[in-house]
Parts: C-alpha cells; structure tokens; sequence
C-alpha cells in the first residue's frame, strides 16, 4: 500500500549470522527464526502466530530443529542467536508438523482455516487415521446479532483472548477456561456475551484464524450457502465514524457489505476497530433500499 | 482497568471467607483503579490462588457470587479469575457436597488394590456424579501416600476445613468418610513409619537427609537445634555467599526434581544478576505418581527445608522464599506453616536473620491440584495467580523467573542436601556416592515391596539392592518389571535390574532416575491397566496449552484402549501401535515442556522392554 503503512525506522540493530538450511543468513539482532526464514524466502506454516499479537508458540506447526537443542523449538518466538544453524524442512521437523495437522485435523473443523489442505498436502497429513476419536464438536454459539462463536472450529490460539485483554482492548471478556483437552475459551461460567464484558469491538474475530469467530452475517450466508468469497470484493477505505481514522476494509457480496476486517500494517490501529466501525455498516445497506 | 463483574451477590460465608484471607477493608474503587493501575492490579493478582482455596475450603465450591466478590477485591478480570480457578482439578465450579472423598486411582494405589476399592466403593456408595448429601466421592490422582496405599483424602468445607487421609484404606472407610466426615476419622500414621531405615540401629546410621525424621519433634524449634539444627545456617554465615556456592558448585549437587541440574550453576548464575529481587521458589509440587520423598521430610523435619531455604537465600541475595506446596498434603501443610511461623518468631526468619542484618521470610503457597504446576516455570504463574501453563524458555528461570525476576527454583531434597555440604565442605559431599553423581539420594519405593516408604542411600547402590533392602517381592511372587522415576519414567524388566542407580548410570542403561521413584510391579500386575492408568494421568494432567500434549495424550490414550479392550485385527493393531509412535515421537519432540515431551516414555519402555502390547 502508501506509506503510512509502514512502520517507523527504528534504532539500528546489529546483524546476526545465522545459518537456514545449510545457506548463510544476516538477519537484524532480536528477529525471531520465523522473521530470518521469511526474509530468506522459507516457508514455515504458522497456525496460532499473529502479526498484530505477541507469538505464545501454542500450535506447534512452526517447529524447527536448532542443532544442540534437544527438542524443536516453535520458529515464531525463539529469536535467533549468533551462528544458530536451523534446519527447517528434514524428516523430524516434517513429522512433528504432519503429526500436528493430524491432530488438530482430527479435532478439528480446520475447513474455514486457510492454507490448512494444501499443508495436509504438502506433509501428507491424513486426519482420519485415528478412526472414531474424541473432537471439540459441539453446536455454534449464537447470542447476539454481530459475530457468532463456533468453537468446533477452535484450535486454541490464545489470539482472541490476547486481543481481548491486554495485548489490544483490555477488554477482558474472555480467557481459556479448563485444562488439557476440556481446556476452551470462555467468559466467566460460560455466560452469553450480552452478560459479560465483551464490547462487540470484533477484534478477537479479525485475529482469529480458523473461523472460530465469525461475523453473524458470514455465518447466516455460509448456513444458507450464499457464502462465495471468489465474487467479493474488499475496498479500504477510511471510517467515518470519528477523527481517529482507522483504515477499514469493506468486503462486499452482490454490492452488499458482508463483512469489514482492518489492513493490519495500518499504523492508526495494527488492525484492531471498536463496535462502530467493525459493524456499524447496516445504515448503508439500509439507505440503499430507501 | 475498567473491569465488568458479576451480578451474582456472594453469600455471607464467602464474604467472610474473603476477609480472612484478604484483610476486611478494600474493595478497589473505580478511582483506585484508574490511578493505581495495572501497579495496583499487578499487587493483588498473587491473592488469587489463596483467595480461591478460601472460597472452596468455606462453601465447597466457587460460586459466580463469590468469584465476583474476589474479583472486585483484588481487581481481576472474571473471566481470567474463572480460567483459573477451572484449572485447578481442587476447584470445583459447580455446586458440589461440602464433604468429598477422594479415592486415589493412581500407579502405586493400583498396584495396591485401589482398582477393587474403587469397585467396592462404587457398590457401596453409588457412582461418583450420583452420590449426594452428605458427601460425593471422587477417583483422584496420585494422593502421595503411595507407601501405605491404597490411599483416601477426606476433605470438609466449613468454618474451619478439615481434611484427613485414610491409608491404606478399604471400602467401609469411605462409607464411613461419606457418613461422618474427616473429624471421624482415626489418627494419621506417625511420620516415621514411612521410612523403614530408621526402624533398625543399622539403618538410621546410613541416614543424612532423613536422620532427624522420627527423631526430632517437627513442631518444636528447641528440639531442632538440639539435633544440629541451624549449625549450618551459622556456618553459611560465616563462609559468606560466595563461599556458600562454592561449596554447593564443588559438591557436585545436582537437582533432585528429575532434571538434575547442577545446584551451584543454577545458584551462581541468580547470584550474579543485577538485576533485583531475587526470588527463591521451593518446589514441594511432588505430583509425579510414586513420589512421596518431600512430604516425609516436610512432615517429619519441615525447619531442615526452612534453614537450607535461608542458606540458599543468602547464598543467592533472595529476598522472599515460597514453597509450592501440593495441595492435597495437609499434615505436611500443618506442619511447615507452624515451623515458619516459629522461625520468624525467633527470628530465623523476617528482617534480620539470627541479628546479622540479613533479611529473608517464606511464604506457603498451597497447590490446587495441578501437576503441571510442579513443571518449573508453570510454577510462576501459579504463585502469580494466573493458569498454571509453561512459560517457554529461554529465557530460563535465572534470568527472567517469578514476577520477570532472577529466581532460583529448587525441589525440597536439593534444598536440604545443602545442609551437610556447608557443614562438611563441598569436596566431603562430593565424595559421597559416585563420581558421576555425588551425595545420597532419596528414593521412593511403592509397590510390590514388603516395606515400602522412603529410604537413603548413597549413590551407586544398585536396583536390585534398594529392592532387596525393601524386604523384597512378598508373598513368594517374583519380580515382573520396576518403573523407574514414575508416570514420566521408563520400565526396566526384571533381569535388568543390577546397574547402580546413579545418574551415569541409568543414562547407560536407557533409562531415568527422575524423582526417584522406584515402582516394584510383581508377576500379579495388570500392565494393560497400569498402562492405561498412566495414559489417563497425562491426558487428565496435560495444561491444554501445546497441540501435540493436549491432542496427542488423548490420542494416545485412545490408541491404548483399542489396542488392549477392543477385539482386533492385526492390520488394526499394527496401526494403532504406529499411531502410538508417531504421536508419542511428536509429543517428545514438538511438546512446550516435559510433560509432553515426556508422556509417551513410560509406555514406549513397556512397549520396547517389557514386550507388552503384542
């Protein structure tokens, strides 16, 4: 896009040495292995990595191997240190990423998550091996008219609770609740969201990854299968709600708006809006018909 | 924070449950928020845990209106508060008996009989969900008691709580537990009596970390220095920090929590950050099914653990201790909060240590449950108030730990191996056991064993010795297979039992130390069950967080069951076997923390070793 996307020259950093897949790489001190791999031109899949969000490394499909580390280590958080030698793409790193995708595969709805089938692909991943397994099915929650929450499509990245709470909206609406498998993301005893603290700033939908969190009017075309992405159209545009300004990108279906996302390098809010300007679009189709 | 709670109104037993534990005075106003801040809210957090365990140890659960309550207090979030609070398997979020009864399903209990007690209790009083007033009962995990399994945990809530526990236990003492609650219960088995050694002349003279258990009178501070106690302290004192991590560094301690970690690294590397304040965090989450060590010592000679904590401060420039201490450890509870506050009563403790301007306090902090809690930065966020999940490391605990601070994170039998070092000099230590692993260790023998509990020996005894010193296989049954250093551990056949039990040692023969727990399985053993049972353990404990430990345990687990319930084919066992490995490779590899990496190990060695699943 123009330049106010770009963020600000900062302090200037030393260069590391490192090595990826057997060739030299410089990359600035602080640069995680995932920010070395892209500006080398490897492709790492990332699942629960966020742009906008401080890496919590919980998906696990970013592994590669750091020689003289015992374990893999998640690309997106571990920074790179003087002379690490990291192979991205040999057997062991390859089976964690397949076992990954099986995993999560079979518990599961990955079908809204882009990239996911041509990753199954690529490592040949089959989520279907473990026959008739336990999965976190279960029915859409829909308790009010903006975004519904569909946590069979929950892979638990943490992005919409970090967006939530402190990291964007401090709002604090909701957290992961339970643990290990029955670990899920909830508001306090699971009370609808008309009862808790959400905001309805939509945030936590425009980080989300899989379409756990859905923009009610996506949901209603995608049940009553209207939903077609490949004629939509996305405009940017500014909000005109307040002075603030924030970049809005409106994704419009039959010249109707369907849903509005935020470019995530805008410098006015890294992607994040508040109720008016994520769903205060209805007056528009509303004067239209008058 | 602008924070939205509850409309839930918390009942007049919670309110002063609150109270006790968080002073009357504050609800944080809204002002008070705003220009206090996250500093305000960052003071409070910390209460959590605590304020949790007073809400359940009152009403028996906690409620909407009492968590509301807490988080107006101490300025939480609800939804964090409840994420948390859902954590911990002690929580119970839904209206539950005030009485429970938890009957401990784990390794050591198994072996024992608790498979039958739990049938019998189920047929005496009903499935679990369905009991109702007066009380519930509940299968548990490890209750580490597993010396005299199979083990019950009693608990009441009220105004105070009780809790007690029941070993070995039989089906009627549930019955009566459910009737009368744990003021009915009998006396608890003298500490003493889970260590055999001290029972013979012979053996207590081989103690060191155990020679006061039994001896001392663990409430009586007198009683302590009239056995030694507090020489150390002195001694430490007068060596000067630097002096002290000498000595530990030429000891050659290593950990003792079952990463053996060398001591003196992990001290000299917290005393030499500039950063300030040091933190010091005990580590009594002993989780790990089969170990019992710490709660022995904790019970029997909890000042021991304080006077190592206060070398080690000093050592290290810590200006505040905890000790994460299990949560279903209530004697050993009782017994390390009296011997605190009897410290600080006598200044051993507080501004100025034994008058010599050095200034150093411990706080308790109770576990709910959780043991992932005992992994070493999960254990942070657990004092911190938040969920119990592995922090990823680097950076590692030196340097960034609890509160973003240096901390050294140390298990109790570490802590205490530091008293002989500073009293007899690190080269004496080191000298002791082999020179791969030097000093005694404490290991915990369960099982099939004629006498099972705790006992000490220098490193380089070999398996089949410990076992011949436990009395044995009894009952003229032979020896099947010993699990070594628990449900994170491997199995070792019956015919491999002669390699020393040092560090170099069992790294040789393809195995673990970890805690030191020593599991002796006889020719009776169900293995397909003992395996499932430990299947179960890590899918129960597994923190959610990492994909390939929350899904995969699961999975794992699934695959176990197939492959030992169900009839089939062996196209179909083959695959379940290679679902086993491949997961279980991924879990190793890709898993955040050892509890992941290590929750396929024990399975893959019954796999590989004993030969079962075929």
């Amino acid at each position: 896009m123009t330049s106010i996307y770009e963020t600000p020259v900062g302090l200037p950093r030393r260069a590391v040495s490192i090595q990826i897949d057997g060739e030299e790489v410089k990359v600035s001190e602080g640069a995680t292995i995932l920010d070395a791999c892209k500006a080398h031109g490897t492709d790492v899949p990332t699942l629960c990595y966020g742009d906008t969000l401080d890496p919590v490394n919980a998906c696990r499909v970013c592994v590669v191997e750091v020689e003289g580390n015992r374990v893999l280590v998640p690309s997106c958080s571990r920074k790179v240190e003087p002379g690490m030698v990291i192979n991205t793409d040999n057997e062991r790193t390859r089976h964690s990423r397949k076992l990954v995708l099986e995993l999560l595969g079979s518990s599961v709805d990955l079908s809204a998550a882009p990239h996911v089938a041509g990753w199954n692909d690529q490592y040949q991943a089959d989520p279907t091996r473990f026959g008739e397994s336990k999965t976190v099915k279960q029915p859409v929650k829909v308790d009010n008219d903006l975004y519904v929450r569909d946590y069979s499509r929950c892979i638990l990245c943490y992005k919409c609770v970090d967006a939530c709470g402190e990291q964007w909206q401090n709002s604090f609406a909701i957290s992961v609740a339970g643990r290990g498998f029955n670990a899920h993301i909830s508001t306090e005893f699971d009370v609808g969201l008309p009862d808790s603290a959400c905001v309805y700033c939509g945030n936590c939908v425009e980080v989300c990854p899989t379409g756990a969190l859905m923009f009610k009017t996506e949901h209603d075309m995608r049940v009553a299968d209207t939903w077609d992405e490949s004629v939509q159209q996305q405009t940017t545009t500014i909000c005109p709600y307040c002075g603030v300004g924030c970049s809005l990108t409106l994704h419009t279906q039959d010249n109707t708006i369907v849903k509005v996302t935020s470019p995530h390098e805008s410098a006015v809010g890294s992607g994040n809006l508040c109720i008016k300007g994520r769903f205060g679009f209805q007056h528009v189709q509303t004067l239209k018909h008058n | 924070m602008d924070l939205r709670f509850p409309k839930e109104e918390p009942t007049l037993a919670e309110v002063q449950a609150l109270d006790a534990v968080l002073g009357e005075s504050h609800v944080v106003e809204g002002w008070q928020r705003e220009r206090g801040g996250a500093h305000l809210a960052a003071d409070q957090r910390p209460h959590l845990l605590a304020a949790l365990h007073a809400l359940q140890d009152r009403v028996g659960w906690v409620s909407p209106g009492g968590l509301g309550e807490l988080c107006r207090r101490l300025d939480v979030p609800p939804a964090e508060a409840y994420g948390v609070a859902s954590f911990y398997a002690m929580f119970s979020m839904e209206e539950r008996p005030a009485r429970v009864v938890h009957v401990c399903a784990d390794l050591a209990c198994q072996v024992l009989g608790a498979g039958a007690l739990l049938d019998a209790v189920q047929a005496e009083c009903g499935n679990p969900s369905q009991t109702g007033v007066p009380g519930a009962w509940q299968p548990s995990p490890c209750l580490g008691l597993c010396e005299r399994g199979p083990a019950i945990l009693v608990t009441e809530a009220g105004d105070p709580a009780h809790e007690a526990v029941i070993a070995p236990a039989i089906a009627t003492d549930v019955a009566i537990a459910l009737r009368v609650g744990p003021k009915g219960l009998g006396a608890e088995a003298p500490v003493v009596a889970a260590v055999p050694q001290a029972a013979t002349p012979q053996g207590a003279a081989d103690l060191v970390l155990l020679k006061r258990v039994g001896v001392v009178d663990p409430s009586s501070l007198d009683d302590y220095r009239a056995h030694g106690g507090y020489e150390a302290l002195r001694a430490a004192f007068a060596m000067g920090p630097t002096g002290v991590i000498r000595e530990v560094t030429d000891s050659n301690l290593v950990g003792r929590g079952g990463a053996a970690f060398p001591a003196g690294r992990k001290w000299a590397a917290v005393a030499a950050q500039p950063v300030r304040t040091h933190y010091l965090v005990c580590n009594a989450d002993e989780s790990e099914p089969g170990t019992f060590k710490d709660r022995v010592i904790i019970e029997g000679d909890p000042f021991s653990l304080i006077e190592a904590m206060t070398i080690c401060a000093f050592a290290t420039g810590c200006e505040h201790g905890f000790v994460y201490l299990r949560g279903e450890y209530p004697r050993a509870l009782e017994h390390l909060q009296h011997a605190i506050d009897a410290a600080r009563d006598r200044g051993y403790l507080g501004t100025n240590v034994m008058g010599l301007g050095f200034a150093f306090d411990i706080s308790i902090v109770r576990g709910a449950g959780a043991y992932i809690c005992g992994e070493e930065t999960a254990i942070f966020n657990s004092i911190e108030g938040y969920r119990g999940e592995p922090r990823s490391k680097p950076p590692f605990p030196v340097e960034v730990g609890l509160f973003g601070k240096p901390t050294v994170v140390n298990n109790v039998e570490t802590l205490v191996n530091v008293l002989p070092i500073v009293l007899n000099g690190g080269p004496a230590y080191a000298a002791i056991g082999t020179t791969g692993s030097s000093g005694t260790k404490v290991f915990c023998v369960s099982g099939a064993v004629a006498n099972a509990g705790v006992y000490e020996l220098p490193f380089g005894a070999t398996l089949r010795e410990l076992i011949d010193l436990a009395g044995g296989v009894p009952n003229g049954r032979s020896l099947k297979a010993v699990l070594l250093g628990g449900a994170a551990g491997s199995f070792v056949r019956a015919d491999e039992i002669d390699f020393p039990l040092t560090l170099e040692g069992a790294r040789a023969h393809n195995t673990t130390l970890g805690s030191g727990v020593v599991m002796v399985l006889d020719d009776t053993v169900d293995l397909p069950t003992f395996l499932r049972r430990i299947a179960a353990f890590f899918r129960d404990e597994s923190c959610g967080q990492c994909v390939p430990c929350r899904v995969g345990t699961v999975r794992q687990e699934e695959a176990l069951i197939r492959i030992t319930l169900g009839p089939r084919s062996a196209a179909q066992h083959e695959a379940d076997l290679t679902i086993l490995r491949d997961v279980g490779r991924a879990m190793r590899d890709a898993s955040i923390c050892g509890l992941g990496q290590t929750a396929w190990s024990a399975i893959e060695s019954a796999i590989d070793r004993l030969g079962a699943l075929r």
